[in-house]
């Protein structure tokens, strides 16, 4: 009965041998395996390449979603200065949603990031291995005859072909994770474009600054009067703004005017 | 005997170290074939630790089979259990 890692062992020398097994005159196989080796070598550094890609595109992400949150804070604050709490909490509540998106990237960007560099890693070695696999090949082509090479053959083909089960295995698990995560790239990607982050109805318009804009047309001016009075008054901003609710008397009769009569 | 961690290259052990790391190995087989997830993963660390504490790497550019392969660290038991059927996960 033997445990997991020498099971493991078995099963990749036993896939190496298979490939040998396959070969009439063991040079050509020499050759034909090296092929495969620069194919997979190519196909690890696009791996690099697209996890790079992703990983870039989290991070726009991420920055759109940081920018519409502190937008909704700011908008919050200025609901409440307007005295219109309900808005305020609508947008808080906004953005502690929009921060759950934001928590949930950063993981996967994190999760990116440990595979762009698990990868650039492995590329490193497949590439290093590759290197000595060929001037190994080269020496057993010039040195032996066919009948001979074959040992030597098995020697160098058991390490690379291990090598290449792993980096194998290494890419198709990136990939996997790479496509989900652009799945749901996707999808903030669309919910970003509508403005359904912004606006929870799925409405495209933002009711929240329309609301906002709506009520604070005149408002910020008086807000901003009644400031610059306070402090021409010496007192504190509140008093005025407390004491400056009276209406402005704008019923004057047009009579009141003074008239200059021409004469 | 050298062992390979994967995803992560191989390293060189003392062949003194195999009992210790056989009995791990065998402990690692029974949770998965119980399907203890969560005795799975916490052999499995140890096992890693314990071949990256005794082992030294091997330059990049070696061409020498493994004796040994354990899975990667954040590998799942089925994954695992994949790589071990007959025509499993591995490529090639």
């Amino acid at each position: 009965m033997s445990g997991v890692m020498k099971r493991m062992g078995m099963i990749f020398r036993a896939k190496a041998n298979k490939a040998l097994d396959r070969a009439e005159d063991p040079r050509e196989t020499l050759d034909y395996s090296y092929q495969k080796q620069l194919e997979l070598l190519q196909k690890v550094r696009r791996g690099v390449a697209d996890v790079a890609t992703s990983r870039k595109r989290l991070e726009l992400q991420l920055n759109q979603l940081q920018q519409q949150s502190s937008k909704l804070e700011d908008q919050g604050r200025k609901a409440l200065a307007l005295g219109r709490e309900d808005l305020a909490r609508e947008a808080l509540s906004r953005r502690s949603a929009l921060q759950q998106q934001v928590t949930d990237l950063e993981t996967q960007h994190t999760t990116l990031q440990g595979e762009e560099e698990k990868l650039t890693l492995a590329a490193q070695r497949l590439q290093a291995k590759v290197d000595a696999f060929r001037t190994k090949k080269e020496t057993i082509k010039a040195t032996y005859t066919a009948a001979q090479a074959q040992t030597r053959i098995g020697e160098a083909f058991s390490g690379i072909s291990e090598e290449m089960g792993d980096v194998g295995l290494a890419i198709q698990r990136a990939e996997d994770k790479t496509a989900q995560l652009q799945a749901r790239a996707g999808a903030i990607d669309e919910l970003l474009a509508s403005g359904a982050l912004d606006d929870p109805t799925g409405m495209a318009k933002d009711d929240l600054t329309a609301e906002l804009d709506r009520i604070s047309g005149g408002t910020d001016v008086e807000l901003e009067l009644q400031r610059m009075k306070a402090e021409l008054a010496g007192g504190s901003p509140q008093q005025a703004i407390e004491g400056g609710t009276g209406q402005a008397q704008s019923q004057q009769h047009p009579q009141d005017t003074p008239r200059f009569d021409k004469q | 005997m050298i062992v390979r961690i994967m995803g992560e290259g191989q390293v060189k052990l003392a062949d003194s170290h195999f009992s210790e790391l056989n009995k791990l190995d065998d402990e690692l087989l029974a949770e998965m074939e119980s399907g203890d997830e969560e005795g799975f993963r916490r052999t499995l660390a140890a096992l890693l630790d314990a071949v990256r504490q005794l082992g030294t790497p091997l330059p990049d550019d070696a061409l020498e089979p493994s004796e040994l392969i354990l899975p990667a660290a954040d590998a799942s038991l089925d994954e695992v259990r994949q790589m071990l059927s007959d025509d499993g996960l591995i490529p090639g």
